[in-house]
């Protein structure tokens, strides 16, 4: 049996988990939304601008990125269930089943709150395939960066906070040029500029999740 | 490095243009050098972490860690030093120009490296992490080489493409210059040995303790 | 010897203070080994060095397997684990959790056979039942089926018959004497009556 069905069997299970629970998700959204609605409500009405209305969206989805995607590993070990799994499966799939899990919450997610976030910023998008194809990639980033890391912070005393600080400096790239595009997704302007932007986002993933496979065995292995 | 500190004020005059007196762009003399030193360190850091992870040699950890300490330092002394010239030069201190980004991302990696040392109590287990979040840091460090220009206006001045100010720079100001980042390296390289040496003889300490 | 399990030189340090040192053995196919000692002594982390789980900090345990040193991946194939620290998955069934296990391993999953394991560890009923509801012992038998779903060469046992009553305690019994047929078993305990078993004895200290 190849990768393919063992780490569609690791993020299986983690969906079936989920499911269930409900734990990740909840949080997720509650998060997402509140920061939304708060954001929506202090500024009583008043317009929003364009540069500040695709920054918030990524602020958004990057925090809830945090509080979502570091369950996956964090529950692991403190359910004592992470040994079992280390007995029974290799690290790649692992790594990458999970990865799959964080990018299917995420983006579950984000089927609630970018509509809602349209909705009370007021906003019509311009270039709607340029948007969603951000959205996408930019969550997808969010997601293989997330994973590794969590695993890293998953190992430390402090766990969930330090995957904050772990993230920012490494996601920077990433949350850079989804603003871009999607500030010009979102209030017009050239395609070409989104593409170069996509392009990059596609890069970007490729490369973080390529190091990730590489580097995820020393951070599962002793 | 006396010699160039000497030479910085008294043999390179003044450079027209810059601030009040144009005695701060002198600056250069130092702010190059440090934020150069401050990226070499990381490269150094992350080809320690790979040998880490390789040989699982706690000697490449010290190596790693020594390089990422004087790294931190030389990016706080490239930051400031920095933001002293953004000030005279252009009226502000940050103002997200892309080189200022960049060094501030590389200082954020740096302390995000330290805090996740700082959390985690079983030395192999800090080594084997850091080492690979170091070199994961790493390979994003290019992005932001590529994505900050494109997206941020830049206020640097670029060396190389016919820009007025360093063609500014008399010839004096040249041979200091480059001094200084010569100096620089060798100063860092030299500490670096220091520290490395001083973590070999702690842990050599350490392990006779033990027994 | 083609199957072996061979301890060389092995120790383990945990902030600056030696847990063992220096321990050197050999256990031989179709054996079963007993590690004993106090609380503290170092037996799980022994049996986790074995496993793969934590790195030694001087020597190291080889498995030999048909002439071959089994690598890291291949651990994972002949080793089955039942210990205290292991949990399994409080919200799947029994069944659900033979099925990750089995699959994320590698492994065909078939329900006659996981109902058979089950049945055998006397879990037969409980199938369905997610394991977050089931009692210690019960949970510690299932721990026993997904151990031996894959047919490992060696079984770690840590505590074997911790939370079981005396019917547990003769299956793990049974289990023991069968897998030493087949293979090896390495067992950490102070209980005298699994103490018995042992072909060879190692006490921590």
């Amino acid at each position: 049996m190849s990768w393919r069905s063992k780490s569609a069997a690791v993020c299986l299970k983690d969906l079936r988990l989920e499911f269930r629970m409900r734990y990740a998700y909840s949080a997720l959204i509650m998060f997402a939304v509140t920061t939304l609605v708060a954001i929506s409500f202090t500024l009583a009405g008043g317009l929003v601008e364009a540069d500040i209305a695709a920054s918030l969206l990524w602020v958004i989805f990057f925090f809830s990125a945090m509080t979502g995607v570091s369950r996956s590993f964090v529950q692991e070990e403190e359910t004592g269930t992470s040994i079992g799994l280390k007995m029974a499966a290799d690290p790649a799939p692992v790594f990458l089943g999970k990865f799959l899990f964080n990018a299917a919450l995420l983006l579950s997610m984000a089927m609630l709150v970018v509509p809602l976030y349209l909705l009370l910023f007021n906003l019509a998008v311009v270039h709607v395939g340029g948007f969603l194809v951000t959205i996408f990639l930019g969550l997808v980033g969010l997601a293989s960066a997330g994973t590794i890391l969590s695993a890293i912070a998953a190992q430390s005393a402090v766990k969930g906070s330090l995957l904050t600080v772990l993230s920012l400096p490494i996601l920077l790239p990433l949350l850079i040029t989804a603003t871009n595009a999607t500030r010009t997704a979102l209030y017009g302007g050239h395609l070409a500029g989104i593409m170069t932007d996509i392009a990059m986002l596609i890069f970007y993933n490729g490369t973080v999740l390529a190091a990730s496979l590489l580097l995820f065995e020393y951070v599962w292995n002793e | 490095m006396t010699a160039i500190i000497a030479a910085s004020f008294l043999y390179v005059p003044a450079i027209p243009g810059f601030g009040a007196t144009g005695e701060t762009a002198r600056l250069i003399i130092y702010h190059v050098p440090t934020a150069w030193v401050a990226v070499l360190a990381y490269l150094m850091a992350t080809v320690y972490s790979v040998g880490y992870l390789l040989t699982r040699d706690a000697r490449r950890d010290r190596q790693a860690v020594a390089n990422a300490e004087l790294g931190t330092v030389f990016c706080l002394l490239a930051t400031v030093t920095g933001a002293i010239w953004s000030r005279a030069a252009w009226g502000m201190y940050w103002n997200w120009d892309p080189r200022q980004t960049s060094i501030a991302v590389l200082l954020m990696i740096y302390a995000a490296y330290f805090v996740l040392r700082s959390s985690i109590g079983c030395a192999d287990r800090r080594a084997r992490l850091s080492a690979v979040y170091a070199i994961l840091a790493f390979t994003t460090v290019p992005f932001l080489v590529f994505v900050v220009p494109r997206v941020f206006p830049s206020l640097h001045p670029n060396l190389g493409a016919g820009s007025e100010r360093v063609s500014a720079m008399s010839p004096e100001v040249w041979v200091v210059f480059l001094a200084s980042l010569v100096c620089f390296t060798v100063l860092y390289l030299w500490l670096q040995n220091i520290q490395v040496r001083l973590q070999d003889l702690q842990a050599k300490r350490l392990l006779r303790s033990v027994d | 010897m083609v199957n072996r399990i061979e301890v060389r030189g092995l120790g383990k340090a945990y902030h600056n203070r030696w847990l063992f040192r220096a321990l050197d053995l050999t256990i031989a196919d179709n054996s079963v080994l007993v590690v004993q000692g106090p609380n503290g002594a170092g037996k799980t982390t022994f049996l986790s060095i074995m496993c793969g789980l934590v790195a030694a900090s001087s020597g190291g345990i080889s498995i030999v397997l048909e002439g071959r040193q089994l690598s890291q991946g291949e651990r994972r194939r002949q080793l089955g684990l039942v210990s205290p620290e292991l949990k399994l998955y409080d919200g799947l069934s029994a069944v659900e959790n033979l099925e990750f296990f089995s699959t994320v391993r590698g492994l065909p999953f078939s329900l006659p056979r996981a109902r058979e394991l089950l049945a055998l560890v006397g879990l037969g009923t409980r199938g369905r039942d997610f394991v977050g509801n089931f009692s210690s012992g019960m949970k510690q038998r299932l721990k026993y089926a997904t151990a031996l779903w894959h047919h490992p060469h060696i079984l770690v046992l840590d505590e074997p018959t911790s939370h079981l009553d005396e019917k547990g305690a003769q299956l793990v019994e049974q289990i023991i004497y069968e897998q030493r047929g087949r293979g090896i078993v390495v067992l950490a305990t102070n209980e005298p009556r699994e103490v018995k078993f042992g072909d060879q004895a190692i006490v921590l200290a």
